[in-house]
């Protein structure tokens, strides 16, 4: 028996209907279409959507991923009382929430690319890997919500925590490092910065994405130290690998949260 | 017949159900009550699989309860007042519910025309009354014909009409050999409807019988004053 598609298709209509997926969608396409007319187009423009990306992606998946857990106990208690396995339900919830989500925000995106005549060419080409982290940061966020909320049965409590987590990863993650360094001093920071680089999920991200572009001096604390060594191949392989599990990590203990919560 | 045996669950630290021990029959009407915070929901939820035991064996039927699902195909649920997300008819989950299920044959929604729901059931819930939405939470329960039907004070909500029709179909269930097990803070609703009594308190049954047997056990005339009286009060003591 197929459970998935009929708990994606739910998802899909209460999301729709809900409208707040055309405002996040509206309001990415408003902040594209301003920096491809004021920003100076071509890289700048996507050097400029890589920090909205990385800042809004997590932020949206990780507070609309809390809330609707939330909001959708009752259907959830409801449909777990049917003859479906908790971790079809699971997938079935999670996909149902972050494919909508990360469907508005490529969309967003892309919408003004597409009015400029700008995504097939070059510039599309270079809108690709910023897509493909917006999608999989939205895919990681919502499932770190999904843990937040399921661990903690307090809303309040879980949209604050998931909300300091954002502000964390996205914000105070560049203090920290300088931080860091500076009580390192004049011993090697490399191995250290690394470490700190791989525990961030945004900030590989953002290290990425823009050793795809010629900006390397907007690449922070992190980046101006590691470029060198990850600016190869090898190094861009491995920050993929590095995003790939930060993708399956929380996704995997949020499966596990939920097939061992009481209800 | 459910069989319940040594069942215990903690909540935190807080011990809900304590080596619960009970028997429910089959074809029967089964009123499960008890004080707040006597076990009575958890009792439900563990027996739909919303939550595990942390020790203990439940049966129902022949089937042991172990994380496998495919017994719920059987099961009926009617939650109490819910919240089910706004922008979604109750037909759409129905349809939901139908391909869950699996099930091939035309649900029963007879309770909608004797609702009188009109197309309510098609309407966002977001927009229904709160009785509304408890009629439409009713039409999902009873649209698959279940053989064990789980009801969490299935008439809150509702207008007396509505709540008769409620009962009515309740009873007709039990006519038909569904097994019902029900909780009600409405004592007089519950010796209405049910043949049964399951009385929980601090997590453990201490009473199990019918209501014939419990009034004559406590030689009140009622089931609110037999409940009462086992309770240890002699005036009106909030159950369920």
């Amino acid at each position: 028996m197929n459970s998935l598609m009929p708990l994606l298709r739910l998802s899909l209509r209460e999301a729709l209907r809900g409208r707040w997926l055309l405002v996040i969608a509206a309001t990415l396409a408003t902040t594209g279409e301003l920096l491809l007319r004021f920003g100076g187009g071509g890289a700048t423009t996507i050097v400029s959507l890589i920090d909205v990306v990385l800042i809004l992606a997590p932020m949206l998946g990780l507070v609309a991923g809390t809330v609707q857990v939330h909001h959708a106990r009752d259907l959830t208690e409801l449909l777990l009382a049917q003859p479906v396995s908790r971790q079809r339900l699971f997938l079935g919830l999670y996909l149902g929430n972050a494919l909508p989500l990360a469907g508005a925000i490529v969309v967003g995106m892309v919408a003004p690319f597409l009015w400029h005549g700008l995504l097939f060419g070059p510039m599309g080409l270079r809108l690709v890997p910023l897509l493909a982290v917006a999608i999989g940061l939205t895919c990681l966020s919502t499932a770190l919500a999904f843990l937040v909320a399921l661990r903690i049965d307090d809303r309040v409590r879980a949209l604050g925590l998931a909300l300091v987590v954002w502000l964390g990863a996205a914000v105070l993650w560049d203090g920290v490092i300088l931080v860091i360094s500076l009580l390192l001093g004049q011993r090697s920071i490399e191995a250290a910065m690394l470490t700190l680089l791989a525990l961030n999920p945004i900030d590989v991200s953002r290290v990425l994405l823009l050793l795809g572009t010629d900006a390397s001096a907007l690449l922070g604390y992190t980046g101006a130290v590691v470029q060198d060594v990850l600016g190869t191949s090898l190094g861009r392989t491995g920050l993929v690998i590095t995003l790939m599990l930060w993708l399956v990590l929380p996704f995997g203990l949020a499966a596990r949260a939920f097939q061992r919560k009481s209800f | 017949m459910i069989h319940i045996r040594d069942v215990s669950k903690c909540y935190g630290k807080r011990q809900v159900l304590n080596r619960l021990v009970a028997d429910i029959a089959a074809g029967r009407i089964t009123g499960l009550v008890g004080p707040n915070g006597a076990g009575k929901t958890t009792l439900l939820k563990l027996l739909l699989g919303l939550a595990c035991p942390d020790s203990g064996v439940i049966t129902i039927g022949t089937r042991m309860l172990d994380g496998d699902p495919g017994y719920r195909s059987r099961v009926g649920y009617m939650p109490q007042i819910v919240h089910f997300p706004a922008h979604l008819s109750g037909r759409e989950l129905l349809r939901t519910m139908l391909a869950l299920r699996g099930e091939t044959r035309a649900p029963d929604l007879s309770l909608v025309d004797a609702f009188d729901l009109g197309d309510g059931f098609d309407r966002p819930l977001g927009v229904l009354s709160g009785g509304t939405r408890q009629k439409v939470n009713a039409v999902l329960a009873f649209a698959f014909r279940p053989d064990l039907q789980i009801l969490d004070e299935p008439t809150s909500g509702l207008d007396p009409v509505a709540a008769g029709v409620l009962k009515d179909r309740i009873l007709a269930e039990r006519a038909a050999g569904a097994t019902v097990l029900v909780t009600s803070h409405v004592l007089p609703e519950l010796e209405e409807l049910a043949d049964d009594i399951l009385f929980l308190a601090d997590g453990a049954a201490r009473w199990e019988g019918s209501i014939t047997e419990i009034r004559a056990l406590t030689g009140q005339p009622s089931l609110e004053r037999a409940i009462a009286f086992l309770l240890g009060g002699r005036t009106r003591m909030a159950v369920a």
